[in-house]
């Protein structure tokens, strides 16, 4: 590690830490219905959708109401995006002519399971992608439906977590808010004006914007090269913002017309953490006792700095079997050393480090850097980060709903230590607030672990319908641990709506495309569904005044306890499978041991 | 007569370390647990219980596939069949807490049932006609007549008559009590014997729905409920075992996979996933969780209280106000005599000797003080007088006066308005200043009592509250739990504020009526705190069922008892306090054995996963990191270890941890590093040693 | 349920025009106006025809140019229409295999230099298009050039020095030579010479 890769994350850590309190406040305002400087701008635009989608902007609904309609709008949104993919070669702002006879040779059919995978990932904020953006989708696509739903799955998201926040914040009420509003709110004046003014830095760093025809050079070396074209800035920044992470390209982040420069990778990594960091603030301020929020934010930042630096330390130290070839390993002020495999040279190890962390620790699933080629250790640390939840910031809004499902379960547990009925924030902590955050635990440990055993050993006929490669397993670049990681690698990150993956597996054959569908809306439904009802039966009660008998959960105490409680639920839950991937490679990669990429026995 | 204990039975208001009656491993008990632990492996038992129901599945699956092995000849016989043992001993230590615990009820039900001999009674069938009948045949409503040496034949109210009662059964207090028609002392219960007079008492249970029924009922643990907190900790733990089920059976199909990658290792067999899942599972706390519950209710019980519900229990937990009743509870129960006060031209000496005088026969703590206070201030022994020379006053409501006639002198003592009239009777008067003298004494808190001779006002004593020893402290520890003290009296504001300033408390109720009491209630229920109260009084009814822990004086009516959800069998309003504590200490031990239970996973995992795979991937034995003897030590181990620690853990089970009045915070800081830390790092040496016993006796 | 379709639907397509349309419409315009070069992918022309990015990397193999890393996009690397890595992992046969002729390669093409090879010129990159490789790479491959191209050693040096992009706002990224770029120079300069 390298005094300025470590500059680096602390300049980007002290930003964050800078941006939280004034973005929060201003997104307790926006949600709270409050009057913001930007009311004057946007207001108009406000009503106007209010007017014309008939959202009467004052009536609030119950929880199950409010679950109705995110699922109808999801629903919607669904049907949206499968019918923009399907029909995509008979629409126009389609150059190259994707889902038509004269499509380039190369590109890749948007057959009804991918279409359905891409969809529900989408949809559900995931950008798990089973295709090459630049070979598969028009730009109408990726513009108009793709780059919408990182606007609208991102408000979603956010939805959610005020409803649980509104939970705990009203007493005695029924009601927590309004999904529709929530949503227009959200993107009107937090996910829009972000993303303008994101998409125009951005551009000014080298990232492409136009609805020009492919580009056809003629190298020096005297080859055609194709360079693809598109409107990339405007979907780059609400791809970070919203923490969606569907690249324009196959290579994500680290292409570069997506990110170009260094100062473009940090912004980008900003606008991963901006809006989750944001939230634990806003979380405070609707509750009327930010402390509450800065806690959150603490457990988030020990979790994210700890990640940050084993990451970064395990690829600093690189892959020791390739360093025996007489390759540099040490960062030195003409090259970077390390394990520069799978990473930018303008990133270096640092800052890819710091962006796989963020991605992984957010539900953004943008990568600057391939995960696949991550040592065993820095791979085991981004895997995990997804399998904790995506709690740490986490995604928009499902980082804080998330973590605070894992506060409840902590004050539950810890809070009978103090010899009171657990209480958290003035509410109650009872069955069935344990009864649905214990639901939303399993469903996602069984979304994960059962998904990933089919794959590792499920067989299909070679060339069929089904997986043409023949056993799920042998669609992994990798054999031994590394190939059972990429295969849990992307049923944690379809649960965990992230949408990066090791992405030596090939995802687009029906068996994936559908079981990792599957995984998403699983992962994103009935995780959310359990939510709101706590959110619902948490607004009926009281809140209890809080005395030196309560447990504090703002200290550093609850901090460490809250810790605790992502670290071992997701250690204990996954920790058995774990060290069957990256944990075991870990020990034959110090051996010394090789795997060949050949075909299982069976 | 009071039955509120005297002054030296005074109970700790927060007790240092709760009271234990019993020993905690009596061996009539101990055998009637060990047998039921077995008896409870029936499934149908267990289904209750998911986590334990889980491990004996495994038992059971693991006995089959050692009975499989011992049939076919497969190998590793042994250890299959030493973890299917093992298996079984977790389950039956877990029935042995539990076996415990209930055993500990059952004992003191038994000699609650002595008590419950088939008695008759005599019912009065109208008129003065009466009509002998078996005890078991009354009705609610029946009034019967009790004579001196009978057994009340059930609970009832007293409607004529006055008597002494014994009710040591109940309250295993010796000291006789009064029962008598109308007021607070109306309630008496089946089972108690009458000592002297005779009484008609109104029969208001039906058979077996009497107090004594539902006490049995309620120590046998027959009618326990899980309580709230209880059913949710079910639901995590539950919760948990799903999760735990889930990693290891996927095991199964990842296991596949890494055999297959390394071409030829071993995937694991059942007796080891089951083993791993068995570990993992929070057996610990599944074990102990209604261990707990009935040794709370058993622990409130040592303290002589009856607790109607576990719920009350828990509740009790989380009070945030506690209302006190002012006498007994803040004061001692009864005012004291701190000085004399003479009125102008009498000295004080005379005064102290004629006070002392008046009291000689006052068997009041009042009157005891006034002979305390003349000793030690003027050295006036106490003198013996027989009935022919001096004539004894007693007190009576209607002259408010006591004293005593002796050689001619007429001796007074009594309320001021009375000594006064009585003065003048005499041709004596009362001068201004010595009103004067008296308000001043009522303005700071106390009471004056007038003392005169004859026509003659000699002066004042003055009678003040005391405040008990350590209040202060005290209530200043209830603070740091986060839980306010709330002074109830009878006293006009002024006294009141002067009583509450010194004790400490955060805030008072004066001249409270019952409707008082029931609207203060109300108020803080409001603003959502809990709120625990003791009263005895038909009129206290209403606030003991609105409070969320309402403890009744068994001295009470038995309106208040059936209001109220506890039952103070020794009438000791202090033991709220203690109540609290144990409820807090409750909640305290679930929260700690989750935390252990769910920490020492990790050293579980440490043993049993390089073992799983050591076939398939050597190089996990760096994980083995407590260098176990071989993988079948390990695993065999690691379910030892499991096991052991239930039965180590049952008897903090049945007491509780250790509990100390703190904030929350402290006691989180603590609990934690014990439970917490401790039960992350405790496994390792735990496991580390029995493996080396495992392979020194070549078990594995 | 049926009762929010409607809303749904008519905000879906609320939110399509606005963010899906407007949006990016806005964006483009104004990127168009301001940054016209960037929003048009940093082309390079020669003579009027399109000769690359300056952001999307090119392969070379002639001993006269840098040689950029390895690449993974497409079957002969640098293909720009198939960005991505290789994805292999550390305890990948395939990658050691690659790696180890990678390094062998490295050393054959420049035998002048001895000491570790630099991280980045054996393996390839996340996108498969990185454009640059790092200064110790193209000091290392200087000799090569410069005996290819007849140049001296001190030049091509200096010529790497100038062409060294730092860290950007002096503590962002890695410092990098951007290989098309320093390649033309290196004709411009061939170029130059002739004239």
């Amino acid at each position: 590690m390298t005094p300025l890769g470590l500059l680096n994350i602390a300049v980007f850590f002290l930003v964050i830490l800078a941006l939280t309190k004034p973005l929060g406040a201003f997104m307790a305002e926006v949600f709270q219905g409050e009057r913001t400087f930007l009311h004057p701008l946007l207001r108009p635009l406000e009503r106007l959708i209010y007017r014309a989608c008939g959202v009467r902007e004052n009536s609030e609904q119950r929880w199950t109401q409010y679950a109705a309609s995110l699922v109808a709008f999801s629903l919607v949104c669904f049907l949206f995006v499968y019918a923009f993919e399907r029909l995509q070669g008979l629409l126009p702002l389609n150059p190259m002519g994707f889902g038509t006879g004269h499509a380039p040779g190369g590109a890749t059919r948007m057959t009804p399971d991918l279409a359905f995978n891409t969809a529900v990932s989408f949809v559900t904020n995931t950008n798990w992608q089973a295709y090459a953006g630049e070979a598969t989708l028009s730009y109408l696509v990726q513009m108009a439906a793709l780059a919408v739903e990182n606007f609208v799955s991102a408000a979603a998201g956010v939805a959610v977590a005020l409803a649980l926040v509104r939970g705990l914040a009203r007493q005695q009420s029924k009601t927590l808010g309004n999904f529709w509003v929530d949503l227009t709110r959200g993107v009107v004046y937090v996910f829009l004006p972000l993303a303008f003014v994101g998409a125009l830095v951005l551009g000014s760093q080298g990232v492409i914007q136009n609805f020009r025809q492919y580009t056809r050079a003629a190298t020096l070396q005297g080859s055609t090269d194709v360079i693809p074209q598109g409107p990339v800035a405007s979907q780059e920044a609400i791809k970070m913002l919203g923490t969606n992470g569907g690249g324009f390209f196959n290579a994500n982040s680290a292409h570069p017309f997506e990110n170009p420069t260094p100062l473009s990778n940090f912004i980008e990594t900003l606008m991963i953490f901006a809006v989750p960091a944001g939230l634990t603030y806003t979380f405070g301020k609707m509750i009327g006792d930010t402390r509450q929020g800065w806690a959150l934010l603490a457990a988030m930042s020990v979790l994210f700095l700890f990640a940050v630096f084993v990451v970064y330390g395990a690829e600093q130290r690189g892959n020791p079997i390739l360093t025996r070839l007489g390759i540099e390993r040490s960062a030195t002020a003409r090259q970077p050393g390390g394990n520069m495999e799978g990473k930018e040279l303008r990133f270096g190890i640092a800052d890819s480090a710091l962006f796989a962390t963020v991605t992984t620790d957010a539900s953004c699933g943008a990568v600057s850097s391939m995960h696949d080629s991550y040592t065993p250790l820095g791979g085991l640390v981004l895997l995990f980060n997804i399998e904790l939840g995506e709690v740490v910031f986490g995604g928009v809004g499902s980082g804080l709903y998330g973590m605070l499902l894992f506060a409840m379960i902590g004050v539950f547990i810890a809070g009978l230590m103090v010899g009171r009925t657990p209480e958290y924030v003035g509410k109650k902590i009872e069955q069935k607030e344990v009864k649905m955050a214990m639901l939303a635990l399993i469903i996602m440990a069984a979304n994960i672990l059962m998904f990933t055993g089919v794959s590792s050993v499920a067989r299909f006929s070679k060339r069929g319908y089904w997986n043409p490669p023949g056993a799920a397993a042998e669609n992994t670049a990798n054999a031994g641990p590394h190939g059972f990681t990429e295969i849990l690698y992307a049923y944690s990150s379809a649960n965990g709506n992230n949408g990066s993956a090791f992405a030596g597996i090939d995802a687009n054959t029906p068996w994936y495309n559908v079981s990792t569908g599957f995984a998403i809306l699983i992962g994103r439904f009935l995780f959310i569904i359990p939510l709101l009802a706590v959110a619902g039966t948490l607004v009926a009660k009281r809140r209890i005044p809080s005395t030196s008998g309560t447990l504090p959960t703002h200290g550093a105490l609850f901090v460490g306890v809250l810790i605790g409680t992502v670290v071992i639920v997701g250690a204990l839950t996954f920790f058995p499978a774990l060290s069957l991937g990256p944990i075991v490679e870990h020990f034959l990669m110090v051996q010394g041991k090789l795997f060949p990429a050949v075909a299982l026995p069976w | 007569m009071s039955t509120l204990p005297s002054v030296e039975q005074e109970t700790e208001l927060i007790p240092k370390r709760l009271a234990r009656a019993r020993p905690l491993f009596d061996h009539e008990i101990l055998r009637r647990a060990a047998r039921q632990s077995v008896l409870k492996l029936r499934p149908a038992v267990q289904l209750k219980n998911p986590v334990m129901f889980v491990v004996e599945v495994g038992a059971a699956l693991t006995t089959l596939l050692a009975a499989g092995r011992a049939w076919n000849g497969g190998p590793g016989l042994s250890f299959v069949i030493q973890i299917a043992l093992w298996l079984w001993f977790t389950v039956v230590f877990a029935n042995f807490a539990e076996a415990m615990a209930e055993a500990r009820g059952k004992a003191q039900a038994d000699t609650l049932r002595k008590t419950k001999s088939d008695s008759t009674a005599t019912r009065v069938t109208g008129g003065c006609r009466c009509e002998v009948v078996p005890a078991s045949k009354l009705r609610a409503g029946d009034i019967v007549i009790c004579e001196a040496g009978s057994l009340i034949p059930g609970d009832g109210d007293v409607v004529e008559g006055i008597a002494t009662v014994d009710e040591s059964v109940i309250t295993g207090e010796s000291a006789p009590v009064i029962r008598e028609s109308g007021g607070d002392r109306s309630a008496v219960t089946g089972g108690t014997k009458v000592l002297s007079d005779c009484i008609r008492v109104r029969i208001t249970s039906n058979p077996g729905e009497t107090f004594l029924d539902r006490m049995i009922a309620l120590v046998e643990g027959a009618e326990r409920q899980k309580t709230p907190n209880e059913i949710a900790l079910n639901i995590l733990i539950a919760g948990l075992t799903l999760i735990f089920l889930l990693a290891v059976i996927t095991l199964h199909p990842f296991s596949i996979y890494a055999a297959a990658s390394v071409r030829g290792g071993r995937i694991p067999g059942i007796a080891v996933l089951i083993s791993l899942l068995v570990c993992l599972i929070p057996t610990t706390i599944g074990g102990l969780l209604s261990a707990i519950g009935i040794a709370g209710m058993d622990r409130v019980m040592q303290h002589n209280v009856l607790a109607m519900s576990g719920k009350a229990v828990e509740a009790a937990g989380d009070v945030n106000t506690l209302l006190l009743d002012k006498t007994g509870t803040i004061t001692l129960g009864n005012r004291q005599a701190v000085e004399f006060l003479p009125a102008s031209g009498v000295a004080d000496r005379d005064l102290a000797d004629a006070a002392q005088l008046s009291s000689l026969a006052d068997e009041t703590p009042e009157g005891r003080s006034i002979m305390v206070l003349a000793k030690e201030k003027y050295n006036l022994r106490g003198r013996e007088l027989s009935q022919q020379e001096a004539r004894f006053i007693p007190f009576s409501a209607y002259t408010r006066m006591s004293g005593v006639d002796l050689d001619g002198r007429r001796l007074r003592k009594g309320a001021t308005e009375a000594v006064g009239e009585f003065v003048k009777e005499n041709g004596g008067r009362v001068p201004p200043d010595f009103m004067e003298m008296a308000d001043r004494i009522s303005r700071s808190g106390g009471t004056p009592l007038a003392v005169a001779e004859g026509s003659r006002l000699l002066g004042l004593v003055h009678l003040k509250d005391i405040v008990k020893g350590g209040m202060r402290e005290r209530l200043a520890h209830l603070r740091t739990m986060g839980i306010r003290s709330v002074m109830i009296t009878g006293d006009n504001p002024l006294t009141a504020a002067a009583i509450a300033n010194e004790a400490g408390v955060d805030d008072f109720l004066a001249q409270a009526t019952p409707q008082d009491k029931l609207e203060y209630i109300r108020n803080e229920q409001a603003e959502g705190r809990r709120v625990a109260m003791t009263g005895d009084g038909t009129n206290d009814a209403p606030a003991l069922a609105q409070a969320d822990v309402g403890v009744a004086m068994n001295s009470g009516t038995m309106a208040a008892k059936e209001a109220g959800n506890m039952v103070d069998l020794d009438s000791n309003p202090t033991k709220l306090v203690e109540i609290v504590a144990i409820g807090k200490q409750l909640l305290m031990t679930r929260g700690a054995l989750t935390t252990f239970s769910i920490a020492n996973d990790i050293a579980k995992y440490f043993a049993i996963i390089p073992a799983m795979f050591a076939g398939t991937y050597p190089a996990l034995n760096h994980l083995n990191i407590m260098h176990l003897h071989s993988p079948q030590s390990a695993v065999l181990s690691a379910v030892i270890f499991n096991a052991l620690i239930i039965v180590a853990l049952v008897p903090l089970a049945l007491r509780g941890v250790r509990y100390r009045p703190q904030t929350a915070a402290s006691l989180l800081r603590r609990n934690l590093l014990i439970y917490g830390l401790g039960g992350i790092i405790a496994p390792f040496p735990g496991i580390w040693i029995i493996d080396r016993l495992v392979a020194f006796i070549h078990l594995a | 349920m049926w009762r929010h379709i409607g809303p749904a639907f008519r905000l879906m397509f609320a939110f399509t025009i606005l963010t899906g349309f407007l949006y990016p419409a806005v964006v483009t315009e104004l990127c168009q106006v301001f940054f016209p070069r960037q929003a048009n992918g940093s082309l390079i022309y020669r003579h009027g025809r399109v000769l690359g990015s300056s952001l999307i990397g090119q392969n070379f193999t002639s001993p006269a140019y840098f040689h950029p890393r390895p690449s993974a996009a497409g079957v002969a690397g640098y293909d720009p229409m198939a960005s991505g890595g290789s994805n292999l992992g550390p305890t990948s046969r395939a990658l050691y295999e690659r790696v180890k002729a990678d390094v062998a390669q490295f050393r054959a093409e420049n035998p002048g230099y001895q000491g570790p090879v630099p991280a980045d010129a054996v393996t390839a990159s996340a996108s498969g298009l990185d454009p640059d490789i790092s200064p110790a790479s193209a000091f290392a491959q200087a000799a090569r050039v410069a005996h290819a191209r007849g140049l001296s050693r001190r030049q091509i040096r200096h010529l790497i020095r100038d062409y060294t992009q730092k860290r950007q706002l002096g503590f962002l990224g890695e410092p990098r030579v951007n290989v098309l770029e320093i390649n033309l120079a290196l004709d411009r300069l061939a170029q130059d010479r002739r004239q």
